[in-house]
């Protein structure tokens, strides 16, 4: 997807650029997608593709012990994949950092989501994660920024919540 | 069959500076602390299927060291699909060592998928790891030490193991940051 202009996923990959994050890992959801783009298009980022969301809490743990800073993209239906994995970072004081685009929020169409998405935030703060939400598009950049800062500077895990109703709610179309 | 405690130790007995090695929980981790105390181990002992995308970040963030996991049948299990991701973020420093003792030898030996109609062989050749091959020999440990200091990774290695329950072996500290800060000396 080109981007015309400017919008809330830059703003996220400035702050990766800031903070110099260089591997993202991810299962793709559709809100990230141009974000994974500017990542993938950016030579100093390395990429990978997922096949299960708790993979990239030990790759970006790996990663950390051995010197680069990561994050973990996924939608919330992800989170919950995660939930033992998350044990790694918390333990070790390794800093984990994930952005989550939430589903089963504002305009869902899918019942399937809604669930998860509840219970998201919850098991996030049950695992000891520091849960920023952000729901307005002009204040993705800061949290973000206060996010990572927050997950490097103190060594902890931090996961920022992007609002469904932000993003734009996926519509399906029946035939 | 072989015996795996001696084997591992073997395997690491003339180790080089540039090899750093993580080990899936349970009884990797016990095999691994009983080739001795190392700064450059570090030993899961929980976040079970972790092991190996920890080995996968490890050798991205640090590609002039060669990376070692070893894990067991079950971890590898657990985290099956991680084979399909480093098959497809190919890193040459990298080989997963799996002691293929095909039970849960630690929760009372009940058989793994593996003593079943599962091959981790096949499995990884599957995902794209092609170099890939099993031993059951431990005449063969110098088959090991070459996939993991001279050829092009990745690379994994089924290691059939017997079906008996070793000795527990503690690592340095059992605190998470004590270990994973020791580890990180090294870099």
């Amino acid at each position: 997807m080109k981007i015309r202009e400017k919008d809330w996923r830059n703003d996220i990959f400035d702050v990766f650029k800031q903070l110099n994050i260089t591997l993202v890992s991810h299962i793709p959801d559709a809100g990230h997608t141009p974000l994974i783009d500017l990542c993938e298009k950016d030579n100093e980022i390395d990429v990978v593709t997922l096949t299960t969301e708790e993979e990239g809490i030990g790759l970006s743990c790996g990663a950390w012990a051995g010197g680069r800073r990561s994050a973990l993209l996924m939608q919330s239906s992800g989170v919950g994949n995660c939930i033992n994995a998350l044990a790694l970072p918390n333990i070790c004081k390794i800093p984990f950092l994930s952005i989550v685009s939430m589903r089963g929020e504002w305009g869902e169409f899918i019942p399937w989501q809604v669930p998860m998405g509840k219970g998201t935030p919850k098991v996030l703060e049950a695992m000891n994660v520091n849960v920023f939400r952000a729901d307005k598009k002009e204040e993705v950049g800061l949290t973000v920024d206060a996010a990572a800062k927050f997950a490097f500077n103190t060594r902890s895990s931090s996961a920022v919540l992007l609002s469904q109703r932000m993003i734009g709610a996926k519509q399906f179309k029946n035939g | 069959m072989i015996d795996r405690r001696p084997f591992v130790q073997k395997l690491l007995s003339n180790r080089k500076e540039n090899l750093r090695v993580v080990s899936g929980l349970g009884t990797s981790t016990w095999d691994l602390m009983s080739a001795g105390d190392n700064k450059g181990n570090f030993g899961f002992i929980g976040a079970m299927g972790q092991a190996v995308p920890f080995a996968l970040g490890l050798s991205i963030a640090q590609p002039k060291l060669k990376v070692v996991v070893f894990t067991g049948d079950g971890d590898m299990l657990m985290s099956i699909g991680t084979m399909a991701t480093i098959a497809n973020h190919p890193m040459s420093n990298l080989t997963v060592l799996v002691m293929d003792n095909e039970s849960y030898v630690e929760t009372g030996s009940q058989p793994t998928a593996t003593a079943g109609k599962t091959n981790l062989e096949l499995i990884a050749k599957g995902s794209g790891i092609e170099n890939s091959y099993t031993i059951d020999s431990e005449r063969d440990d110098y088959k090991i030490l070459k996939t993991i200091y001279e050829e092009k990774g990745p690379s994994l290695v089924v290691i059939k193991c017997k079906p008996i329950a070793t000795p527990l072996v503690f690592p340095h500290s059992f605190d998470g940051v004590t270990a994973i800060n020791r580890f990180m000396e090294t870099f």
